[in-house]
């Protein structure tokens, strides 16, 4: 009785239930990696500051979030933020926990690009008499970020396969629905199958994304605005 | 007279579009001495790959010690050689790099032994009592057990020259030697190379930049230019009279600095 | 409900997330060094499977795998309990990642150390294991130890079906009583501490391997 075959009635009923859920990951993700993007930069910029205890707090906070694990930072938030009277919608405690999950990790990759800027650079922002604000933004990150865009992609690709851990929190996202499918209809393989195959279509696209993005951008960098 | 120890028949070499050799010849006689000068870029540490088997080659034949080095009989033809007929013929050869390339993971006596031991499956004993009159040969006695990375270029070299002499290959191609080393560790390398040949006979080839080395070590010296011999002869007459001005103007470089 | 017992009931869920990690890490490991070994140096057909191995489990997330293979394939009348899935799981997922750790380290070997071992005739298998390897070893130990602590992350999401790891007793504590962020604050640092010692056992192997093989520098 049970289904060695592939159901492809079962599968076109489903795909479109599971489309519609895609829209939820993505916007989970793409919520999720400006956030993370800010946060990165952010802890990469107090990482810099001139205090010294400030500077230890941020690695200590960066080195804890990365070592332990989204699904408990999402529960963390989910939990424990209406202890503190917020209350938030699993969409929102998803967005929150992977940006700040891989603002810890990206703050690595926007500190070593930043580190990568030559210290002449610097000095010549400072004999023009920039302030900090400018330097940053007219000299140091239009360098910094080709060089970052690899990485930085990468990790929001990993962020986007760990989307599926906000099911835990019932955000009705692909694998939410896929789980919602089987249970209903006591048919695991072709909801599971085909997130699966969605996930690799979808990151493999993201890869080649970057890529091209990485490619066609000016070497020598780029004036911000 | 007997037939060259080393033999290159119409050998032709490509890296992908650029053509190193297109129909080179060239021969070595057992127990002969040939270095081998020329500008940078003509190809000399590509005919010591070859002979090394670290490169392939892309037409002609070679031969060494009287047997196709790149291709083997079979059924009557001769067909690309395997692996087997290839480690076969590396017994014969042996070879010192331009950077040394030591295992530095294994001590001194372990990159001299390990080799012999493992691939002509000397006894350790045996092996190591070898080591110690290497080392002694190359004035190292002392550095046995200590790692490459303790060394200076210049005991890193002289350890290649022990450990390549270990398996006793009759044909010993040195590929720049003392080029990446600083000028006053030059002379400590080529002296364990000139007692080498005086105490026995080898048939060498070296690729080299020290031309008073070359020329008072060689029997011949082969003048190499865009993948082909442009002269060659004894090292007197390649260094007072050479004949082509191509050699003329590398030379005069030379003296010039 | 009192501090001591919420702790003590995490720590059996600890118990468990270890165990998974103790099971997993060497499936991880075997898996990262055979498909990472066929990558680079099989004949076609298997370096195909291996690159579609590697892809597959790369290119989807962990919890799908780890779905897909204990409610799916029941389907093919392939029925295993919870446990060995999420060993499975999670086996195969960081093994996938750690093929491109086997195979970078490698190909970060010098190429002059392949030129002298095949100068000295060793043959293709001795350069590999006696040569290429040691050296590629040092190499490894600072990714693989990422990973090992990527594992036990990952471990967290064997909560969902429904084993009793540190994570799941946290979830049951947190639905039971009402003290949330001392639950989940402990469970933090819990993982914490796992994630720190790994970094201290991996720089103590560091330094032992990089010692033993030939003082840390890999240029001679
Ligand atoms: N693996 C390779 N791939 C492509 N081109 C190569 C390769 N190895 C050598 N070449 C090219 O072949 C030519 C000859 O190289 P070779 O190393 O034999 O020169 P050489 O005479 O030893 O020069 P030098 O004095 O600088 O050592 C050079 O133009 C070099 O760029
Ligand atoms: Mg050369």
């Amino acid at each position: 009785m049970n289904g060695f075959h592939w159901d492809w009635a079962f599968t076109w009923e489903v795909f479109p239930m599971i489309l519609t859920a895609a829209k939820v990951t993505l916007l989970a993700t793409l919520l999720g990696s400006i956030f993370a993007i800010v946060m990165g930069l952010v802890f990469a910029l107090l990482r810099r500051s001139n205090s010294r205890t400030l500077r230890i707090s941020i690695y200590w906070v960066v080195e804890f979030i990365r070592s332990t694990p989204l699904l408990v930072q999402i529960f963390f938030l989910y939990y424990v933020m209406p202890e503190f009277g917020i209350s938030m919608s699993p969409l929102a405690t998803g967005v929150f926990a992977l940006g700040l999950h891989y603002g810890a990790y990206l703050s690595e990759v926007f500190r070593s690009g930043i580190d990568g800027i030559e210290k002449g650079q610097w000095e010549a922002a400072r004999a023009l008499n920039l302030t900090i604000v400018d330097t940053y933004k007219d000299i140091v990150l239009p360098q910094a970020i080709r060089p970052m865009i690899p990485a930085t992609g990468n990790y929001i690709i990993a962020m986007f396969k760990e989307t599926p851990q906000l099911s835990a929190i019932t955000l009705l996202e692909m694998l939410q629905m896929a789980k919602i499918i089987g249970s209903e209809n006591f048919r695991y393989l072709e909801p599971f199958t085909l997130v699966g195959i969605l996930y690799l279509v979808f990151s493999l696209l993201a890869a080649y994304g970057i890529h091209q993005v990485e490619r066609r951008f000016p070497k020598e960098g780029f004036s911000l605005k | 007279m007997s037939a060259p120890i080393i033999e290159f028949k119409n050998v032709k070499k490509c890296f992908g579009e650029t053509v190193i050799f297109s129909d080179f010849n060239f021969k070595v006689e057992e127990n002969e001495i040939v270095s081998i000068i020329g500008p940078s870029g003509s190809g000399k540490s590509t005919l010591l790959r070859i002979l090394m088997t670290l490169e392939g080659i892309d037409g002609g034949y070679i031969n060494v010690a009287g047997e196709s080095l790149w291709h083997m009989p079979w059924q009557g033809q001769y067909v690309p050689a395997n692996s087997k007929h290839l480690h076969k013929m590396r017994n014969h050869l042996g070879m010192v790099f331009q950077h040394f390339n030591l295992f530095p993971h294994m001590t001194v006596k372990r990159n001299i032994t390990e080799a012999p031991m493992r691939v002509k499956g000397v006894s350790r004993a045996e092996a190591e009592e070898f080591a110690d009159k290497l080392l002694q040969l190359v004035g190292l006695a002392d550095k046995a057990d200590s790692y490459p990375n303790d060394l200076s270029g210049g005991q890193k070299q002289r350890v290649g020259i022990a450990r390549a002499l270990a398996m006793k290959p009759s044909i010993l191609l040195l590929d720049e030697i003392t080029s990446a080393l600083d000028p006053e560790l030059v002379d400590e390398v080529l002296d364990v190379i000139r007692n080498l040949v005086k105490e026995e006979s080898f048939t060498m080839l070296l690729v080299t930049h020290e031309m008073y080395f070359a020329r008072e070590i060689s029997d011949r010296v082969c003048f190499f230019d865009k993948g082909a011999i442009v002269e060659e002869g004894e090292p007197e007459a390649i260094f007072t009279q050479p004949k082509e001005e191509r050699t003329k103007a590398f030379l005069n470089a030379y003296i010039g600095q | 409900m009192e501090f001591g017992e919420i702790v003590s009931v995490l720590l059996q869920g600890a118990v468990v997330t270890i165990q998974i990690v103790a099971m997993a890490l060497p499936l991880a490991v075997l898996m990262a060094f055979s498909f990472g070994l066929i990558r680079l140096y099989a004949p076609a057909p298997f370096k195909q499977i291996a690159i579609v191995y590697i892809e597959f489990f790369r290119g989807t997330s962990a919890l799908i795998q780890l779905y897909w293979i204990y409610f799916v394939l029941p389907f093919f009348g392939i029925t295993i309990d919870a446990m060995t899935a999420a060993v499975v799981a999670l086996g195969l997922n960081i093994g996938s990642y750690g093929t491109e750790v086997v195979r970078g380290a490698i190909q970060s070997v010098p190429k002059g150390q392949y030129e002298a071992s095949i100068a000295l005739n060793f043959t293709s298998s001795q350069r590999l294991w006696r040569i290429i390897m040691p050296q590629a070893l040092v190499n490894m130990i600072p990714p693989f130890g990422n990973l090992a602590i990527e594992l036990v992350k990952a471990t967290s999401l064997v909560s969902l079906i429904t084993i009793g790891d540190l994570t799941f007793k946290a979830k049951m504590l947190a639905d039971t009583t009402l003290q949330v962020g001392e639950i989940f604050g402990v469970v933090l640092l819990f993982y914490f501490v796992m994630a720190q010692f790994l970094v201290f056992f991996i720089r103590r192997l560091e330094t032992h391997l990089s010692k033993g093989l030939g003082r840390g520098g890999l240029h001679s």
